[in-house]
C-alpha cells in the first residue's frame, strides 16, 4: 500500500468522469428512456388521509381509448413469504411494503396510489385515471406522533402491537416499537448535577427534495424475464425487493440503473417499479414508463421523519456533563419503520457520560411512509440536544466550544449503544474551530449572533463488492453493482488506478446491471466509496497476483517470488529479469490461467465514525422574525479526503439541506391531513440567492479500517444546522427556538412571546 | 378529449436546425423538445415553473419550457443544452462547470447552465449578489450553489 506521501491519485481532485455526458445533456436519467411501443402509466391517488376502500370501478377507464392495462391491489399477487423485511437504512416489512405500494383495504395517506393506468400517452392515461370511481369511507385522520400515541386516536392498523421487551400489549395501538437503551443510574446523576436543564422540541416532515422526480420504465418479455430500468440508489435492492413482491425468481429480475438525479436516502424502496411490471405484463409486455410530476413526488413518495422529543441533561459546575437523557418520538409515516435507531446514535454520540437513558418510539400516522433522509433521524435530535448543551454551557458559565472541548468522546469511550468507539478525530475537528477566523472573529452588529453546533453519524457498512478485467492492451475495466449516487465511479478509477499503480487514464468503470456483476448492496449510510475502497483493492490484490502467476510462468520463476511495483513485474533475486505490465497482460489472453479478473468484496466491516460541526453567523430581523445568515463554516472529520472537491461538495450540499431543514421546509398538513404545499413553489428550498457562501474545513484523522481510512462523508454534514442556526438565533436575540422550521413566522412569535427577547 | 383536437403546425429554429412538425396545442415546449424531438438533455423538476431544470433559451433569453406552449415558439430561435457546444468544443459555462465540480447528480445542470448563458450574455460582469440574483430561478439540491458560485465567477473573473 502506498504511503500518503506517495499517493498518485487518492487524495486528488479529479474530475467527475460523467462530468461531460452530464454538461452536454446526454446522461440518460430514468424519464429519458424511450422505447417502440411504449406505454405511459399514471396513478389515481386517494384525496383522503385515512379512508376505507369501500369499491374501486375501473370499467370506464378500461373504455377509454388509448387505455391499455389498468391495476388495482387486486392485481398484486399475495406475496409467499411475509416475514421477510427490506432497508438498508429504514427497514420495512415485505407485507407493509405491498399495502404501500397499492393501497388494500384502506387509503393510509393523502396521495397512497388506490389504482394505476398505462395508456398509449400521458395524457390518455391520465384522463383514464380520472374516470376511476372509488368509493371512500372517510375516517378520522391521524395527523401527528403525540396524538397518535393518545388512547381515543384512531387506528392505523388493527393488527398493530407494540413491539417491546417488556410484557407483550394486548391492545392494538399506533406505536410500533417501544425502544429503551442507557447505563449507570440516572437518579444518582441529576443528584451529582449542579445545573439540569430540560426542554421539548418539534420538527416536521421535511422531503429529500432531489431534483429528479422518481422515473422508470419496465418490460416484460416473452420468457417472463422482467427488465426494469430505474433510478434507485440500489439494483440489487430493488431486484430483492420486486422479487419478493411479485414472486419472481432473480435471475428473472434484470435491474439496469439509469443515472439519479439524487436521492438522499429518499430513492431505496421501490415505488413505481412493481407498478410498472405488473402494467406492461397485463398489457402483453408492453414497455412501460411510468414519471412522476412534482405533486406526486411530495404526497407518494417516502419523505424524511419528523419527531417530538424531549431531552434532559445534568452537568457539574466545572462543566462534565453527568447525565443525559432523550425521549425521541419519531413519524414512521403510515407503516412502521422511522429512523429511530439512527437517532439512539447520534443523540448523545459526541458526549462523553456515564449515566445515560434513552428511550424511543416508533409511530405511525396517516402520512406518507418516511424513508431515509441523510443521517436519518439525526437532524431532529441533533437540534433538540445541541441546544439543550448551548443552555448547560451559558448556565454552567462556560463558553459553548470549551464546553464542548470539555466533554468530547475519545477513542475507547463509549457510544450510546454501549459499544466502544474506534479513531475518531472529534479533539482534532475542535481545535480546528478553535483557532478558525469564523470562530475567533468578533461579530459586530445588532441582532446577530453565532451559534455552533457539532453532529456524529455511525457509517452504515454492508456488502459491497467489484470486479477488476485486464484486458489484453493492459487497460482496465472495472465492473459494479454500485449505483453511482456521489461519484462513486470517480472514486473507484481513482482507488483501482492507486491499488494497480497503473495510470488513472487506463481505467475505466462501469455500473452495470444485475445480471452482470455481483451483489452489491445499495449507495446509502455513507458506505459506498468507504467499503468499495476495501473491495477495491482485494480486488486488486487478487489481479496482480494473477499478473504475478502469469509473469512467473513467462520468467521460470515461481509466482513467489515475482515482486510487482509501477508497471514492472521482476525476479526478487534478479531484478534484471523483468516483464513490463503490458507484455504480461497480453500474454495473460493466450496462456496459463487465462485472463486476469480479479474479484473483491467486503461484507462486515467496522463501521467508521464520523463528527462535523458547523459554526453559523446570524442576522435576525425583529420586525419580520426573518433570519439571515450571514457567515456559515462547516468542518468535517473525513478520515481521508480520496477526491477532495467532490467531499467538500458533499459537505456543502448537505449542510444546505440542513439549512433548508432549519429555517424554510415543511410539510403543511391541513386538519385533514391533506397537504396544502405539494409545490417546489410552496414547499420552499434554499435558493442560491438565501446563502453565503458555504466554508468546508476538512480534517483527515484516518479511520480504523480500510486501506485509505477514508470515512463516508455524506451523513453528518445535515446533522448539526438546526443546533447551530438555532443557537446563533439565541445569541441574536436571547430567545430559544423550539421547533422547526425556524420560519419568520415561528421566530417572531417566539419574541413575542418572550418579551421581543433580550 | 385529445383524439378530436387537431395538431397544430409548429415551424422553429432549434439548435441551428430548422423543425416543421406538428404537435398538440397544449402541449408544452418541454414536451415538444422531450417526447417529439427526443432533446431529453433538458429536464423535468416541477413542471409548474418552479426549478429551472427545464431552461432554454429562446431568441436570447432564458425561458421555463414547462410554462411555454410549444406553439410559443413558432418563427422563434430555441437553443437547448443540446446545442451550445460547437462541435466538441464546449461552451465556457460548461466547460466552468465541468472544471470547477459544479455538479454532482447533474439534474439540475442543462437548466443551470444554460440560465448562466443568458445571465452572463446580458451581465458579463455580475457581482455575487447579482449572480446569485440572477440564477436564484434554478434549484439545485446537491451543491449548495457554493461551486456553481465559484465556476462562474471563474469566467466572470477572467
Ligand atoms: S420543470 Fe420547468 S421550472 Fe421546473
Ligand atoms: S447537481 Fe443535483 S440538483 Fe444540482
Amino acid at each position: 500500500m502506498a504511503t500518503v506521501q506517495d499517493r498518485k491519485y487518492v487524495g486528488q481532485s479529479v474530475e467527475k468522469v460523467d462530468a461531460l455526458e452530464r454538461v452536454t445533456g446526454r446522461a440518460q436519467y430514468g424519464a429519458d428512456l424511450y422505447m417502440s411501443g411504449m406505454l405511459h402509466a399514471k396513478a389515481l391517488r386517494s384525496p383522503y388521509a385515512h379512508a376505507r376502500i369501500k369499491n374501486i370501478d375501473t370499467s370506464k377507464a378500461e373504455q377509454v381509448e388509448g387505455v391499455k392495462a389498468v391495476i388495482t391491489h387486486k392485481d398484486l399477487p399475495v406475496p409467499s413469504d411475509t416475514a421477510t423485511s427490506f432497508g438498508g437504512e429504514l427497514m420495512i416489512a415485505l407485507k407493509d411494503l405491498q399495502r404501500l405500494t397499492m393501497a388494500h383495504d384502506k387509503a393510509l395517506f393523502d396521495g397512497h396510489t388506490v389504482a394505476v393506468v398505462a395508456a398509449t400517452s400521458p395524457d390518455v392515461a391520465e384522463q383514464a385515471a380520472s374516470l376511476i370511481q372509488v368509493e371512500y369511507e372517510p375516517l378520522p385522520p391521524v395527523g401527528d406522533v403525540v396524538s397518535a400515541m393518545d388512547d381515543s386516536a384512531a387506528l392505523l392498523h388493527e393488527d398493530l402491537f407494540t413491539k417491546t421487551l417488556g410484557d407483550p400489549p394486548t391492545k392494538a395501538s399506533n406505536v410500533a416499537t417501544y425502544l429503551e437503551d442507557g447505563r449507570g443510574d440516572m437518579e444518582q446523576a441529576w443528584k451529582d448535577s449542579d445545573v439540569v436543564v430540560e426542554d421539548t422540541y418539534d420538527t416536521l416532515m421535511v422531503h429529500q427534495g432531489y431534483l429528479e422526480p422518481q422515473a422508470c420504465v419496465a418490460r416484460v418479455d416473452g420468457d417472463g424475464t422482467v427488465n426494469i430500468w430505474t433510478s434507485n440508489q440500489g439494483t440489487y435492492n430493488v431486484q430483492r425487493q420486486l422479487s419478493a413482491l411479485l414472486d419472481l425468481p432473480q435471475d428473472k429480475m434484470i435491474v439496469t440503473p439509469m443515472e439519479i438525479g439524487g436521492g438522499f436516502g429518499g430513492k431505496i424502496y421501490t415505488i413505481l417499479e412493481p407498478l410498472a411490471i405488473l402494467l406492461s405484463k397485463k398489457s402483453g409486455g408492453a414497455p412501460v414508463k411510468m414519471v412522476m410530476d412534482r405533486n406526486e413526488v411530495f404526497r407518494g413518495t417516502g419523505p424524511g421523519s419528523p419527531a417530538h422529543l424531549t431531552v434532559k441533561v445534568g452537568a457539574k459546575n466545572d462543566g462534565t456533563i453527568t447525565g443525559c437523557y432523550v425521549r425521541m418520538v419519531y413519524d414512521a409515516g403510515a407503516f412502521p419503520g422511522s429512523p429511530i435507531a439512527g437517532a439512539t446514535v447520534v443523540s448523545f454520540g459526541p458526549y462523553k457520560c456515564e449515566n445515560m437513558r434513552l428511550e424511543a418510539y416508533d409511530v405511525v400516522t396517516n402520512k406518507p411512509r418516511v424513508q431515509a433522509y441523510r443521517a436519518p433521524g439525526g437532524t431532529p435530535v441533533g437540534f433538540a440536544v445541541e441546544t439543550v448543551m448551548d443552555m448547560v454551557a451559558e448556565k454552567v458559565g462556560m463558553d459553548p466550544l470549551q464546553f464542548r472541548k470539555h466533554n468530547a468522546v475519545v477513542e475507547g469511550d463509549l457510544m450510546t449503544n454501549n459499544r466502544p468507539l474506534n479513531s475518531i478525530g472529534l479533539t482534532e475537528m475542535l481545535d480546528e474551530i478553535e483557532k478558525h477566523p469564523c470562530w475567533t472573529s468578533t461579530l459586530e452588529g445588532p441582532n446577530r449572533g453565532r451559534g455552533l453546533a457539532i453532529g456524529f453519524w455511525l457509517g452504515a457498512t454492508l456488502t459491497s463488492s467489484s470486479v477488476i478485467m485486464v484486458h489484453a492492451d493492459g487497460t482496465v475495466t472495472v465492473t459494479t453493482g454500485q449505483v453511482d449516487l456521489t461519484g462513486i465511479r470517480t472514486t473507484m478509477k481513482q482507488m483501482t488506478a492507486e491499488e494497480l499503480q497503473i495510470p488513472i487514464e487506463d481505467v475505466n468503470v462501469r455500473v452495470v446491471d444485475t445480471n452482470s456483476a455481483p451483489y452489491t448492496d445499495l449507495s446509502a449510510g455513507s458506505r459506498s466509496t468507504w467499503t468499495q475502497s476495501i473491495a477495491i483493492q482485494r480486488a486488486a490484490e487478487s489481479a496482480i497476483s494473477q499478473m504475478k502467476a502469469h509473469a512467473a510462468e513467462q520468467l521460470k520463476v515461481e509466482p513467489e517470488d515475482v515482486e510487482y511495483a509501477d508497471r514492472r513485474f521482476w525476479v526478487r533475486e534478479d531484478p534484471e529479469q523483468a516483464m513490463g505490465w503490458f507484455d504480461v497482460a497480453r500474454n495473460s489472453v493466450r496462456r496459463g490461467n487465462g485472463p486476469v479478473c480479479g474479484e473483491g468484496s467486503v461484507t462486515r466491516v467496522q463501521s467508521a465514525p464520523t463528527f462535523g460541526a458547523n459554526v453559523a453567523d446570524v442576522e435576525v430581523d425583529p420586525g419580520t422574525g426573518k433570519v439571515k445568515l450571514l457567515r456559515y463554516t462547516c468542518f468535517q472529520d473525513v478520515g481521508c479526503a480520496i477526491n477532495p472537491v467532490q467531499v467538500e461538495g458533499q459537505i456543502q450540499g448537505g449542510a444546505v439541506q440542513g439549512i433548508g431543514w432549519s429555517l424554510y421546509e415543511y410539510y403543511h398538513y391541513d386538519e385533514k391531513g391533506v397537504m396544502r404545499n405539494p409545490s417546489l413553489l410552496d414547499y420552499r428550498m434554499p435558493t442560491a440567492l438565501d446563502l453565503p457562501m458555504i466554508d468546508t474545513v476538512l480534517i483527515e484523522k484516518p479511520a480504523s479500517e480500510g486501506p485509505y481510512g477514508a470515512r463516508g462523508v455524506g451523513e453528518v454534514p445535515i446533522v448539526p444546522p438546526p443546533g447551530a442556526i438555532a443557537n446563533a438565533i439565541y445569541q441574536a436575540t436571547g430567545v430559544r427556538m423550539n421547533k422547526l422550521p425556524m420560519t419568520p413566522e415561528n421566530v417572531f412569535w417566539a419574541l413575542k412571546d418572550n418579551g421581543n427577547g433580550k | 378529449m385529445e383524439q378530436t383536437i387537431r395538431k397544430a403546425p409548429l415551424q422553429c429554429r432549434v439548435n441551428g436546425q430548422q423543425v416543421e412538425m406538428l404537435v398538440k396545442p397544449w402541449q408544452t415546449l418541454l414536451e415538444v423538445l422531450r417526447d417529439e424531438l427526443r432533446l431529453t438533455g433538458t429536464k423535468e423538476g416541477c413542471s409548474n415553473g418552479n426549478c429551472g431544470a427545464c431552461t432554454v433559451i429562446i431568441d436570447g433569453q432564458a425561458v421555463d419550457s414547462c410554462l411555454t406552449l410549444g406553439l410559443e415558439a413558432d418563427g422563434h430561435e430555441v437553443t437547448t443544452i443540446e446545442g451550445l457546444a460547437n462541435g466538441a468544443e464546449l461552451h465556457p459555462v460548461q466547460q466552468a462547470f465541468m472544471e470547477n465540480g459544479a455538479l454532482q447528480c447533474g439534474f439540475c445542470t442543462p437548466g443551470f447552465i444554460m440560465s448562466t448563458k443568458a445571465f452572463l450574455d446580458k451581465h458579463p460582469k455580475p457581482t455575487e449578489t447579482e449572480l446569485r440574483t440572477g440564477i436564484a430561478g434554478n434549484l439545485c439540491r446537491c451543491t449548495g450553489y457554493d461551486k456553481i458560485i465559484k465556476a462562474i465567477m471563474s469566467i466572470t473573473e477572467k
